[in-house]
């Protein structure tokens, strides 16, 4: 966006941590998101996040885009990833999935 | 022209004023879901884009051209605050649709910011909606939506959108930022619509 700010976020990407560990099993704020707009890879906790009413609302630092959306309402968390291309999720290496060698055993 | 909406009344009839679950607030709570445009006057433009294609624009100074009215009315933030009395100065939509040939039903109202909210046509007609650049007779502050906002003070406070730069007239309905987003499609605070299925 080509205009200037006169406020910026009040929050980053932790204050989304609460919302996220109703949904996911894993803390997110720690996994990688990349933007869909200008491609810049961030910490979602680095987020700019306005927000917390109606909703959270976490920016990407590179061009204010729309990365993450969240409302909580009474029995529901509404969850937007669409600005982002893809979220980088960390895991303990080999636990699950593919093994880290395959024994083709199998 | 004054045109006041809701009870007059001192302070004991208030609560008759507050929709469901509202509380009143002496304050003007600022909402935001990203940075706030700086939009300069000499570049401003409203746009009403028709579902044909066609759109009309007003420049700043052919805005201030038009009829204004002064309206008091109290408004609803779905966060459930309520601020009774605010005072102020626009020009009705009933007047910038004037010329306006449409068979749509539905607006979707965009902002600079990337905002979006939608309404159904008839409820920014009748007196209801304003364009409006000034607040308890002052130009309309950067965070609470100038140079100009939507005003649509009988629908929760969401769908008077600020920063407003179009109105694209539409014949289907269809989401906004936040009602994409959980958030009612309607927003009558009256019906308490704060969230879908409400
Ligand atoms: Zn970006």
């Amino acid at each position: 966006m080509n205009n200037e700010s006169a406020a910026d976020a009040a929050f980053d990407g932790n204050v989304m941590a609460g919302p996220l560990s109703e949904v996911f099993a894993v803390d997110i704020t720690t996994a990688q998101g990349r933007c869909r707009g200008c491609g810049t890879t961030s910490v979602i906790a680095t987020l700019r996040v306005y927000g917390p009413d109606p909703g959270l609302v976490g920016r990407c630092p590179g061009c204010d885009d729309v990365l993450v959306r969240i409302v909580r309402t009474p029995d529901a968390v509404w969850l937007d990833l669409a600005g982002l291309t893809s979220l980088r999720v960390a895991v303990p290496a080999g636990v699950a999935g593919v093994p880290a060698s395959s024994g083709g055993d199998a | 022209m004054t045109v006041t909406r809701g009870f007059h009344g001192r302070r004991r009839d208030s609560d008759a004023r507050l929709p469901p679950g509202q509380h009143l607030t002496p304050d003007f709570p600022v909402l935001s879901a990203g940075p706030t445009p700086l939009v300069p006057r000499d570049d401003w433009e409203l746009i009403v884009a028709t579902e044909d294609g066609t759109r009309h624009g007003w420049t700043w100074a052919e805005l201030m051209a038009l009829p204004s009215e002064d309206v008091t009315v109290d408004i609803h933030c779905v966060t459930s605050w309520s601020k009774l009395d605010t005072d102020w100065r626009g020009v009705s939509l009933d007047t910038v649709l004037a010329d306006v040939d449409t068979a749509a039903d539905f607006a979707m109202v965009h902002s600079h910011g990337g905002y979006t909210t939608n309404l159904p046509l008839e409820d920014l007609l009748d007196g209801r909606a304003w364009i409006a650049y000034e607040y308890d007779g002052d130009e309309l502050a950067p965070e609470h939506g100038g140079p100009a906002r939507l005003l649509v003070p009988h629908l929760y406070l969401w769908k008077s959108a600020k920063w407003v730069r179009e109105i694209e007239l539409m014949l289907d309905d269809a989401p906004g930022f936040w009602e994409q987003l959980g958030y009612h499609d309607y927003g009558d605070p009256w019906r308490e619509q704060r969230y879908q299925g409400d």
